[in-house]
């Protein structure tokens, strides 16, 4: 499935990088911690985070993830968003909270 | 893409403890120059993974460093070696789970005491020496296949 498909089934609010919304989908991972992040997500995954700051964005573009969710509608700064377009990657933010928006995606990959 | 490398390829980058903002600039850096030589993707991603986590343990522990990397027909061999507060107990540091970061470096999500873990897993040859009060020095091979 491509993040076009995902973002709109699940109507994310995408705040950078548009053009990566044609990017395959291989799966999705949740968590809150960089380097379990590092060590555990896939390519191709969207990562669910609450996370915004900026080292969000080296740590998905090192592992080739997909794009970004954040959840519970929190607020991206411009820097972030900015780098992140530089970086080539999707970021899009969601009102849900982790457990909601990955169950519903969970549902839409499997 | 055939691997492109005659003789050994070396480049630097100077860290800056406590410099959040252009954490992953040395890494990045390595990872546009294995790309450039057609390196593997997957052996690249290993690179990448190990030389961020050494590069993010300088910017959180230490106050400055510095990030070496020697590119050759067999491997890439990454040095990072930093002016810090260096490590007591290694045994200890290497131990998933373990981790002295402060509460708002955890606030950002470091400080699980994966990072080293991480960097030796992605790495063929991992060796880390400290000395106390002087500094630390973390070695990484990567043979390509
Ligand atoms: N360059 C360094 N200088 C001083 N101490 C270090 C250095 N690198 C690691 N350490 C010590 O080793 C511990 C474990 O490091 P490691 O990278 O495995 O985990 P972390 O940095 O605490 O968390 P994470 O990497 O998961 O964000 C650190 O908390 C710190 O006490
Ligand atoms: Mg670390």
């Amino acid at each position: 499935m491509k993040l076009l498909d995902v973002a709109n089934a699940l109507s994310l609010e995408v705040k950078s990088f548009k053009d990566g919304l044609q990017k395959d989908v291989t799966g999705a991972y949740v968590s809150d911690l960089l380097s379990d992040v590092m060590a555990n997500s896939k390519q191709g995954n969207i990562w669910i985070t609450l996370q915004t700051h900026l080292n969000i964005v080296a740590v998905a573009s090192m592992k080739g993830l997909a794009g970004i969710v954040i959840v519970n509608g929190r607020q991206v700064q411009e820097e972030v968003l900015k780098r992140a377009e530089e970086e080539k990657m999707p970021i899009m933010v969601t009102q849900m909270p982790a457990f909601e928006i990955a169950g519903k995606l969970y549902r839409l990959l499997a | 893409m055939a691997l492109n490398i005659e003789g050994t390829i070396e480049g630097s980058s100077q860290l800056i403890g406590g410099d959040f903002t252009t954490a992953g600039e040395a890494s990045t850096l390595l990872k546009v120059k294995l790309t450039e030589l057609g390196v593997a993707e997957d052996i690249i991603r290993r690179a990448a993974i190990a030389t961020f986590e050494a590069e993010m343990n300088v910017v959180i522990y230490a106050a400055a460093g510095w990030l070496h990397y020697y590119i050759s027909p067999q491997g890439i061999r990454i040095r990072i070696e930093d002016m810090g507060p260096g490590i007591a107990d290694i045994g200890l540091a290497m131990q998933e789970g373990y981790s002295t970061a402060p509460d708002w470096v955890r606030e950002m999500g470091w400080g699980a005491g994966m990072g080293l873990p991480n960097m030796k897993r992605n790495s063929d040859v991992f060796t880390i020496d400290s000395v106390v009060g002087e500094g630390t020095t973390v070695e990484m091979v990567i043979n390509f296949p």
